[in-house]
Order: structure tokens, then sequence, then C-alpha cells
């Protein structure tokens, strides 16, 4: 009964394409744990992934989801790399195209979900930092994303596209690296996701910046080639792309994939 | 007994052939000659010998009193500067911040003072790598301070050379090969550090990135690249094991 649940959503994640919700069944039959699957995600889906994979084991039962986030583009490495995973949400499509390149998707990947860009500071702002400017004041400590990794990748086109020469004092590694700088308070801003600053509470502040709508970035997700249980992971994708996973990611502030 | 050890054997050396069997010979002159690469490696070369330099000044004299027997809480203190040794380095950077951050213990008097605060510096990569080196040179020196003969420093003392007249001509000369083996030690210890120094000092390109730093990044985007820059960090770990030579090989 359970395989033929997970195959039904797994044919309505095929059907649904695109953007699309589809629902998924929340019935729950008893059964052994046997279905166990990896899910390869973008260091910002942390949050909202963990939940989405509580609510998809409860829905499923005799089903295990375990995560390893980090930098979108040193997932796909590890992916390129033959690690054993059966789904990967990158946070860019360049990033998610690194492993479509290489062969390694199960199907096309599916954008799910934008997001865009924020100043965080440290609560209080004591830089008094109040937009993208502060950036190429060298006497304010700023950080951003590395340009290898998506989330500088995304701060490049906004700094280009305001025409401001960034100085940051340091480069992360991945979003969490950046924010966690501000968090401890040692620098002074940093631009990180929307998302990370409502994930981070009330330790940071973020302020808006009005060229920040215009640059988004694109999550595709998809399955796996290397997936030893496809119908799973395909389940999974289906989740996450279901009411009750848009939920969720609405919830942590992403916005809806545009086309 | 041979079976285990020769599975050792092979676990260690693989993962090195492997290395040096898929890294891209063929395009080592570009991607050496690439501007961050080579900044990336000056700044790792330029921080691990201050580092090390660092680790001398302080390291061998508490080496010395650790040597000493007979005063009180010696065996704690050792403890605890074996202590780095252990701790994951990415806790030992959150450490750094704690009390060198901008609102660490002692850093923000300093940054309320001065307007200067460590992180994001060079100077914090020499004090990231120092925090882990430090102790394999205080252990190398205060090993071979153990096993000098203590007759040729009270023979000097009762002909009537001053202490640090004894610590200069007879301590320092006897004990020299240790500390060679401790500065080389710690000196790859700082080339290799990462976890520390990515957390407290940060990953920008010419101040802060040193090769470890620029190994990863180049993971993200250009593998190729990392495997060839591990390739450089294998041959200076091989050429410092070289320089051990004497200290280590010859024991066996």
């Amino acid at each position: 009964m359970k395989v033929r649940m997970l195959a039904a959503v797994a044919l309505a994640a095929a059907l649904a394409g695109c953007g699309g919700g589809t629902p998924a069944s929340s019935s729950s039959s008893s059964g052994a744990a046997s279905h166990r699957i990896t899910v390869f995600a973008a260091a910002s889906l942390t949050e909202s992934f963990r939940k989405i994979g509580a609510n998809f084991e409860k829905a499923n039962a005799g089903t295990k989801v375990t995560f390893n986030f980090g930098a979108s583009s040193t997932l796909a490495t590890q992916i390129n790399q033959g690690a054993p995973a059966d789904v990967f949400a990158a946070a860019s499509t360049s990033t998610m195209n690194t492993v479509v390149k290489a062969g390694n998707n199960a199907g096309a990947a599916t954008p799910f979900l934008t997001n865009s860009l924020q100043i965080v500071v440290p609560k209080g702002n004591p830089a008094h930092v109040t937009g993208l400017k502060d950036f190429a004041d060298p006497k304010k400590k700023t950080v951003l994303c590395a340009e290898e990794v998506p989330c500088g990748a995304l701060a490049k086109q906004v700094f280009d596209a305001a025409k401001i020469a960034p100085k940051p004092v340091d480069r992360g590694t991945d979003v969490k690296a950046v924010l966690q700088k501000v968090a401890l308070g040692e620098a002074d801003a940093a631009l990180v996701y929307k998302t990370d600053v409502l994930a981070a509470g009330g330790k940071v502040q973020g302020i808006d910046f009005p060229e920040s709508s215009s640059k988004v970035t694109t999550y595709p997700i998809c399955g796996l080639k290397a997936s030893k249980d496809a119908a799973t992971a395909k389940a999974f994708v289906a989740y996450v792309l279901s009411a009750d996973g848009r939920k969720v990611l609405e919830a942590a502030g992403f916005g809806p994939a545009r086309k | 007994m041979l079976l285990p050890a020769a599975i050792a054997v092979a676990f260690l050396v693989f993962p090195l052939v492997g290395l040096l069997v898929r890294a891209p010979w063929t395009q080592a002159p570009r991607l050496l000659a690439n501007s961050e690469v080579l900044q990336a490696l000056q700044l790792s070369v330029v921080t691990a010998t201050a580092s090390t330099v660092i680790c001398l000044v302080v390291g061998v004299p508490l080496a010395w009193l650790l040597a000493r027997p007979g005063w009180p809480g010696r065996s704690v203190v050792r403890a605890l500067v074996t202590v780095p040794l252990v701790l994951p380095p990415v806790v030992g950077g959150v450490a750094l911040f704690t009390v060198l951050g901008r609102t660490g213990l002692l850093g923000r008097p300093l940054f309320q003072l001065t307007g200067f605060s460590l992180p994001f510096s060079s100077a914090a990569v020499v004090v990231a790598q120092s925090f882990v080196a430090l102790p394999f040179l205080v252990l190398s020196v205060e090993g071979a301070l153990r096993a000098a003969d203590r007759r040729f420093e009270d023979a000097a003392a009762t002909l009537g050379a001053s202490p640090w007249r004894v610590f200069l001509r007879v301590t320092l000369p006897l004990v020299a090969p240790g500390i060679a083996a401790g500065t080389v030690l710690s000196w790859a210890r700082a080339l290799g550090e990462f976890g520390a120094t990515i957390t407290f000092a940060g990953n920008f390109p010419g101040t802060t990135r040193t090769m470890p730093l620029q190994v990863y990044l180049e993971l993200e985007t250009n593998p190729d690249a990392a495997l060839l820059l591990s390739v450089v960090l294998l041959g200076v770990s091989l050429l410092v094991l070289g320089l051990l030579r004497e200290q280590w090989v010859s024991r066996l």
C-alpha cells in the first residue's frame, strides 16, 4: 500500500512540472522503516527543510530523511564526486546546472523558490548602516559571500546593478558563515538571504534596500541518478512542491518561483 | 599482524596516491600562475613563519618551565598547553572570538579605546595559527629538555656561569635538535591550519585567505585547481618530513 502511495505521489510530481503544487497524501501506513533518503540542500534551506523533512516522515511512516546542508556549490561538487545523495536542492540555477551537465540528475530540475538578499546588521545597528552604499565604506566592516557560492554571485549582481564597488573585510564560504559573523557582533553588516535574517530570530536586524526585489535567485530541486530509492526521492520532491511544503517555505520568507 | 598493518599503510598512503594520479599536471603552469593562488601561497608562508617565530619566543621558555620539576600546578599547565591539540580547530576559532573579537573580553576594550579589531586581518591569521601550533613546539622542546643531561648545566653553574648564561650556552645547544624538530612541526601545522583561521580570521583574498582556504574555495568552482593546490601543500609537507628525517626516521 505504501509503495502505491509513493508511486502516486511521484506520478503527481511528474505531472505537476514547473512550480505547480501538488497536495501530498497525508495518510500513513504502518510498516518497518525501510525507506531512507539523503537530501543535499543549500544552507539557506536548513530550517525549513528540517521542518519539511519531519512532516514528510510523519506523512510517510517508515521513511527516514537525512540532510546535508552546505554551500550549494560544495554540495554540487560532492554530488559530482559521487556522494550518495537522493535529492538536491540548490540555491541557484547555475549551481544545479553543474550537476545536470555532469548527468547526475534524475529528470529535469524544477524551480520551486526564489530568495532575495537583505542587509543584516547586529542588534541595535551599532555602525548605523542604512543602505548598500555602506558596503563601499572601508571604515565599516562588512562581510559578503564568496563570489564562487550562489549568495555571493547574487550579491555581485546587486552591487553591479547599483554601481557600487563593495569593500568587504571577509568573504564567507556559505551564507550561514556570513550571518554568524554579524550575529557575533564582529561585522557591522552583511548581505544575506532575507530568509536567513528571519531564521536568525532576534539576534540580528534586517534592513531592506530598494534594489533587492529586482535581483532574485531561483532554487531548483531534483532527484539524483545515484539514488537507490528513486520512488522515495521523487515523493520527497513532490512533498516539497506540495501545498504543505509551500506553507513551510513561505512562512520562512521564500517567494514563489517566477516563470 | 601483517594484514591490518598493511591496511593501515594503504589507508594512509592511497589518498595521497589518488591526489598525485588525479592532479591535472598539464594545467599546472596556468593554474599556479593565477595571482590569487600566488597571493594565498605567499600569505601562507609569511603567516606560518610569523606564527612559528611567536611560538619559539614564548614556547621555548614555557617548555623550559614545564621541564623543571618541583613547582605546583605544573601538570595542570601542561594539560592546558595540550588542549589545542585535541580541540576541534573551529572551536578554537570561536574561543579566540570570545577573547580577541570585537565583543570579546580583551577585544572589546581594545576596540572601544583604539577602534582596532583583530578579526579579518592577517594578524588574526597569525594568532589562529599560533594557537594551534604552539603545543607542537612546547611538547617537542619539553621532551628534549627532559632527555638532556642535567649534569652539564650543573657543572656550568658550579663553574660560575649565571643562570641566563647556562641557559644560552649550555641548555639551548643541548636541546637544539628538539627545538629544530618543534620549529618544523609547528611551521607545518600553521601552514595547514584551516578551521580556526576561517572562523576567526576570515577568508579574504590577500589578507586572510591562506592556501588551505584557497583549496576549499577552489573546490566550489574548479576542482582541478583544488587538486593541484593540494599537491602543492602535500609537497611542502613531504619537504618538512624530509627535514625531520634525522629526528624521526633515524629512531626507527
